[in-house]
């Protein structure tokens, strides 16, 4: 047990990329085989992501250097600065990796009966694993060059899988968007991360943090950086792939692909809190962040009143909870130099723009699997050609009530918990933005109110005579992803303080991040 | 001033490159062109990574003809591979798309297959 | 289909691309090279070879199933190499020492030793069984595809 903890963060990426690479291999002995042995890595690696939260939570920041003769020495005998790649584990990092785990393990368990039919399911598979170590692997690093990697990984299975429905000519349109912007992003990022090691010959993220000198260099790259993150995280106005892509993904990826953006959104959050820390006046940053937050949230929900293809509506509406949590993040960060300010709304804010991150991964998630699951019954995504739905698919129509109830901020649910942590805060940061973003949630609830009549409930249209239930496996995924907002609605107070405030500390001090790896001289 | 161009000609190739990749990438239809438009940005980002190591009387960075003077950065020479396959893989993805909304629409204007609007 | 005066030569010279393409790939850590550069070369030659004889006759002899089969087994080899240095770390180089590939090399200028580097030329290898399989296999199955057939399964 020792072993496992201390090798968690190595085995967490190495697990599902050996399944990554075996499963074509293991798929010419039958697809029961194939299954039995993804939910076997699937389940150990949650197995292990659980051991290693348990043990940051506890013990605080772990850190796992590749190749040294002990996983905790960052920096070799001899040597003043860390010299190979490192993982630097903190409560924020193990926080995105829990919600990713679980989105994952839904979405998985959606797909095993979705594909059922489809050619070239050993592809699907293997690059769903490849989608779950780039998440995992961005979330988890503390090399920069590293989170390019990870970033670039993620990217290109993303796309291969939403595109992956080659029969139709709006995937491949949607996947190649998502590629385009993705690739672009990646650069960016490269080209500040060239910037960054030509003045500081260093990569490690807690080394350049240490050494950073704020001058005209390292402002660009730091422009470059954020201009990257929220392209990749369909942050207005930089937004203009994710309805696209989020409408053609098939089975389960949808909500991967949405993880994958809330994972950018951690990577933005790591540069300006981390990186960047307390060498500048983060008050115009934070202004900036909470500007895009804004107008993310506002065009978002005005965009998605319109819209009759259902995944397209839900997608603008992904648009503007992540919003929401650029919003208190940015609180935040806009009051990260002034101690009144931070202990007294600013941690608050934060909470809820981290506690907002979950939650919108699994309720969004749940969502996106019902609709995809509507999709999979009537083959259609127009809302103008469904009705009636609500008398066959009882538990689908089920998952979407508590999914709708949950995205609106309606009380019990999680939804509202978050949003009453954003509201409170940040009205007394500023009172406008708490009441724009009041606004955008009742125009939200409006919308879902008009997808669940004209989907669900009315009579049935006469060519959607012969619908049944979706099948099980279907409705398992979904009920996991249920299960887990049912939990989180009756103890936000639990799940608050076990953790989201560590991960907010964690954010917040700079210090002890550094520390993690530069302390650990010998 | 005039005396540092010789040594900056490299990045001003970057800057260069740079720039007509976003002109590409911004103002050109045809998907082909757009893939053009994502090679020659990846190019220049090698390019700078490659030219940012370069120490003035270094030579290659080989162990085993390691020389007793300056040697280049061998470190931003393994970024940059790193970089070249994993534009090698996005290239050969967006090539693939392509070439299957060619099958479709039998037209590669990027403004024509927008079967998604609003 | 090219002429006969194609096809020919690119017989001949396929053998001379695959011993540099290897060559590159096992002197990965004393000369500049390594995995993708070797592999790339040695896929540069099977693309010749569809350019020369068409991409119906390669098709014949490269198959899509081994073809999977041989990048599993490269992909297998690098990560084995990495699990198994995990008695330490993930990514250990446990062979430095040990009589496979474990000479230490000296400093200063030298021809250089074949048998030093550890796992790394191992990893090289697998790694170059990846990307010669797998640009070959994306090769074939774009001139496949852009001919109007489907890859089989």
């Amino acid at each position: 047990m020792e072993f496992l903890t201390v090798h968690s963060p190595a085995l967490i990426i190495a697990l599902p990329l050996l399944a990554a690479f075996v499963i074509p291999l293991l798929g010419r002995a039958g697809a029961t085989i194939r299954d039995t042995f993804n939910v076997a890595i699937l389940g150990f690696t949650a197995f292990l992501v659980a051991v290693l939260a348990i043990d940051v939570y506890t013990g605080g920041t772990r850190v796992y250097t590749f190749g040294a003769t002990v996983p905790e020495m960052a920096i070799p005998q001899g040597y003043m600065v860390p010299v190979r790649i490192m993982f630097e584990v903190d409560a924020i990092s193990i926080f995105m990796a829990l919600a990713t785990t679980v989105v994952t393990i839904a979405a998985f368990i959606y797909s095993l009966q979705f594909l059922k039919g489809e050619t070239g399911q050993e592809r699907f598979y293997s690059l769903l694993m490849l989608l779950f170590v780039g998440m995992l692997g961005l979330e988890l690093t503390g090399d920069m060059f590293n989170m390019f990697v990870f970033l670039e990984i993620l990217s290109i299975a993303g796309a291969g899988l939403a595109s992956y429905r080659v029969n139709m000519a709006d995937a491949v349109e949607g996947g190649f968007k998502y590629i385009v912007i993705s690739a672009v992003s990646a650069l960016m990022v490269l080209f500040a991360i060239g910037i960054l090691y030509a003045q500081y010959n260093l990569l490690s993220i807690a080394a350049l943090a240490h050494n950073m000198q704020y001058n005209t260099l390292d402002m660009i790259a730091l422009g470059l950086l954020a201009i990257a993150f929220v392209m990749k995280l369909a942050g207005v106005p930089l937004h203009m792939w994710a309805p696209d892509t989020y409408a053609v993904a098939p089975a389960g990826i949808t909500p991967m692909i949405y993880t994958s953006s809330a994972a950018s959104m951690y990577a933005l959050y790591r540069v300006t809190f981390t990186l960047y820390g307390g060498a500048f006046d983060t008050g115009a940053i934070g202004w900036v962040v909470i500007i895009l937050g804004v107008l993310s949230m506002f065009i978002g929900v005005m965009m998605a009143i319109h819209q009759t293809d259902i995944k397209r509506l839900m997608a603008y509406h992904a648009i503007s909870q992540s919003g929401y949590m650029l919003l208190g993040v940015g609180v935040g960060l806009a009051v990260l130099t002034d101690p009144v300010a931070l202990a007294s709304y600013g941690r608050d804010a934060m909470n809820g723009g981290i506690f907002h991150i979950i939650n919108n991964a699994l309720y969004k998630g749940m969502l996106f699997l019902t609709a995809e699951a509507i999709f999979f019954r009537i083959g259609t995504r127009d809302l103008n050609r469904m009705g009636g739905l609500g008398h066959k698919m009882k538990w689908t129509a089920a998952f979407f009530i508590i999914g709708a109830l949950a995205i609106s901020g309606i009380p019990p649910f999680n939804g509202f918990a978050s949003k009453l942590l954003i509201y409170e805060s940040v009205f007394r940061f500023n009172p406008l933005l708490s009441v724009i973003a009041m606004f955008v949630s009742l125009v939200t609830l409006a919308s879902f109110t008009k997808v669940f009549y004209s989907a669900f409930t009315g009579a049935e249209m006469p060519s959607l005579g012969q619908v049944r239930e979706v099948p099980r496996s279907m409705l398992i995924g979904m009920g996991v992803l249920a299960a887990c907002i049912i939990f989180f609605s009756i103890f936000p107070g639990l799940v608050v303080d076990a953790i989201v405030a560590p991960a907010t500390d964690a954010l917040i001090d700079q210090a002890s991040y550094i520390n993690g790896v530069m302390g650990a001289a010998p | 001033m005039i005396q540092y161009i010789p040594y900056n000609i490299p990045f001003i190739a970057v800057a260069l490159l740079v720039g007509i990749a976003l002109y590409i990438l911004i103002f050109k239809r045809n998907m082909v062109k757009i893939v053009m438009g994502v090679a020659i940005l990846g190019a220049a980002v090698n390019l700078f990574l490659v030219a940012l190591g370069y120490r003035a009387g270094g030579v290659a960075p080989i162990y085993t003809v390691s020389p007793q003077g300056p040697m280049v950065l061998p470190v931003p020479q393994a970024l940059t591979l790193t970089s070249i396959v994993i534009a090698v893989s996005i290239i050969a993805l967006m090539l693939t798309m392509v070439m299957h909304t060619y099958r479709h629409t039998k037209d590669v204007d990027a403004k024509k297959s927008r079967t998604m609007k609003g | 289909m090219l002429s006969k005066i194609v096809r020919t030569i690119s017989d001949q010279l396929i053998l001379f691309i695959l011993v540099f393409g290897f060559y590159i790939i096992t002197h990965g850590h004393l000369t500049p090279g390594g995995g993708f550069q070797g592999g790339a070369v040695i896929a540069s030659g099977v693309v010749m070879m569809i350019v020369a004889f068409g991409s119906n006759q390669i098709k014949k002899s490269l198959r899509e199933r081994h073809l999977a089969v041989v990048e599993s087994s490269g992909a297998l080899i690098f990560i084995g190499m990495a699990f198994a240095g995990l008695g330490t770390t993930f990514f250990y180089n446990f062979l430095v020492g040990t009589p496979v590939f474990g000479i230490i090399p000296p400093t200063g200028p030298n021809p250089g030793n074949l048998w030093t580097g550890g796992v790394i030329p191992l990893m090289n290898l697998g790694v170059g069984l990846k990307v010669i399989a797998g640009l070959s296999a994306v090769v074939l199955a774009m001139a496949l595809f852009s001919s109007g057939e489907e890859v089989e399964e």
